[in-house]
């Protein structure tokens, strides 16, 4: 909150959005013309999906939902998908922390005399696998390794790794210069330097981010499969095919508790962590 | 006196049995899950893998550049953002009524001690919708709804809508009840209408903050509108499938810089706007 400097205006008012430059004109005409233009290109069918027809298919799609599949033996296949996903996400974060943290290297200058040559094709290398989502991965991954949840977990691994190396340079480059300035005056190599100043300084940074990305991977590994990629969203993918409808909802309803079991879980220690 | 020490001191390693616990541990959780995600590496480098795989990666260079072939690349760049556009705007039309109805700032019984039994529940119910709209994942919705009305760009649009609803509502909620709730009790006290309210004191306090994460939300929506794709909502997404699954290289590469050069304009345009927003 900023002190008014002049005692008659009692209180600060927010800016003013509509000025006499008026961006935020432009900018809502701008807006405007690309939703009008989006709309009007799209040839949407709100005909069929608003017509009557499309209202039973709907009524009729979610009507077989019920009553989902709860035999035994589905239930077990159920569970070891759902164990499937959970390695697919802590294997693939896993593999991204040491290819993130072998690529985040190479792409930061760690201090003022490093040359880092490196740093801008590294980096490149970064986005290019962190602006790729895992489901492409998935998509190309399933050419080299088949269908399963292997190509699963290296399209995990390969995403994460961009997102995470991308993090950790930053982290690195951040990192107080101070210990790793005294090692190296004593001439300290720089990998031990990285070993015994930066990486004890930047851990529970490395950590907390690892931490968030496997909460995201959990839900990404849990849709994955649809491609073909294992997990429950191979199941998903699976049943909706064939039409069995019920198996589809048991699996429908696996997936939306691991996520909101997910959810609840980073909730709580987010909470018991900020106490 | 039994003098077993052969180690000279300064080479004991006082932590050693800690570590090969830890090493044990690690093992102990670590080989789960390599069973369980069938992780086996040396299948990258069978013969039998590698050499589609070099022949796919081969085809790459140079990526397919004729004329017929990047028109129809720019038309499916432009139905992606503009799934992604139809989509957010969809959303929002879902999700700024509900905010109204669920933000426990402009509940007039609220302003006198506890809120009433009937608004609370309707509230709490909201919140619940959004929260089951914003679960479900997008390609979920876009599976189901491939389902009803068919292949083509409607199912992305109403998957997006649903979800991002979902996320739009919860946040904007979020930010209503964050910002100072001062003015808009004032205006509630002495009488004004709920929605005079919202224009008048929630909306000028929070408006730019309101328009840059939904801005940051329009760029994550033409992220997944590419990937809504796969399984046939249109767009960047179904070409690159069905490139894909003819093993065709240089249509994959191309389609994989446009799409990379989409995200990085994406990016840069909503960074851009939402510098502008502050």
């Amino acid at each position: 909150m900023m002190a008014p400097t002049n005692s008659s205006i009692p209180q600060q008012l927010p800016p003013k959005l509509f000025d006499a430059r008026c961006n935020a004109c432009w900018f809502v005409l701008a807006m405007l013309a690309l939703v009008i233009a989006s709309f009007w290109s799209l040839d949407l069918q709100w005909a069929q999906f608003l017509s009557w027809q499309a209202f039973s298919k709907m009524g009729r799609f979610l009507g077989e939902l019920f009553p989902p599949n709860v035999e035994p033996a589905f239930l077990k296949k159920l569970g070891f998908a759902t164990l499937e996903t959970l390695a697919m996400s802590a294997l693939g974060t896993l593999l991204a922390v040491v290819l993130g943290l072998v690529l985040a290297l190479p792409a930061s200058k760690s201090h003022a005399d490093d040359p880092a040559h490196w740093r801008g094709l590294t980096r490149l290398v970064l986005n290019a696998l962190r602006s790729i989502p895992e489901l492409v991965w998935a998509a190309m991954l399933l050419i080299t390794v088949g269908l399963g949840p292997f190509a699963g977990t290296l399209a995990l691994a390969l995403h994460t790794a961009g997102v995470l190396g991308r993090l950790f340079a930053e982290a690195i480059e951040n990192a107080p210069a101070g210990p790793g300035f005294a090692l190296r005056t004593r001439g300290v190599g720089e990998g031990r330097v990285f070993i015994y100043a930066t990486l004890p300084q930047i851990l529970p940074q490395l950590l907390s981010y690892t931490l968030y990305r496997w909460e995201n991977n959990i839900r990404a590994a849990a849709v994955l499969g649809v491609v073909g990629a294992g997990g429950l969203g191979q199941m998903l993918a699976y049943h909706l095919g064939l039409f069995q409808m019920q198996e589809t909802s048991s699996v429908l309803m696996a997936m939306l508790l691991l996520v909101a079991l997910v959810d609840t879980l980073s909730y709580v220690s987010r909470k018991l962590l900020e106490r | 006196m039994p003098i077993a020490r052969v180690t000279p001191p300064e080479l004991r390693d006082p932590a050693w049995l800690g570590r090969v616990f830890s090493w044990l541990a690690a093992a102990v959780v670590l080989w789960p899950l390599l069973v369980l995600s069938e992780f086996k590496p040396g299948q990258l480098f069978e013969p039998g893998a590698l050499k589609p795989t070099l022949h796919f990666l081969a085809d790459f260079f140079p990526p397919k550049t004729d004329v017929d072939f990047l028109a129809m690349v720019v038309r499916e760049t432009w139905r992606t953002v503009a799934i992604a556009t139809a989509g957010l705007t969809l959303a929002m039309v879902l999700a700024i009524p509900l905010t109204l109805l669920s933000v426990r700032v402009l509940s007039i019984s609220a302003l006198s001690g506890r809120m009433a039994w009937l608004p609370s529940v309707l509230r709490q119910a909201i919140r619940g919708v959004l929260i089951v709209l914003r679960s479900v994942p997008e390609l979920v919705w876009a599976l189901v709804f491939v389902r009803i009305v068919g292949l083509g760009p409607t199912s992305g649009v109403l998957a997006i809508a649903l979800t991002y609803g979902g996320m739009l509502g919860k946040v904007y909620a979020d930010i209503l009840e964050s910002g100072d709730a001062h003015a808009s009790q004032t205006l509630l006290r002495n009488g004004s209408g709920r929605l005079q309210a919202f224009f008048y004191a929630l909306l000028p306090q929070t408006a730019a903050e309101l328009t840059s994460y939904t801005v940051y939300r329009w760029e994550c929506a033409i992220r997944s509108s590419a990937v809504l794709g796969f399984v046939g909502a249109g767009g960047l997404g179904q070409q690159m499938d069905s490139s894909m699954k003819m093993f065709n290289g240089s249509e994959v590469g191309t389609m994989l810089l446009v799409f990379m050069l989409l995200v990085w304009l994406a990016d840069k345009v909503s960074a851009w706007l939402r510098k502008g927003l502050g």
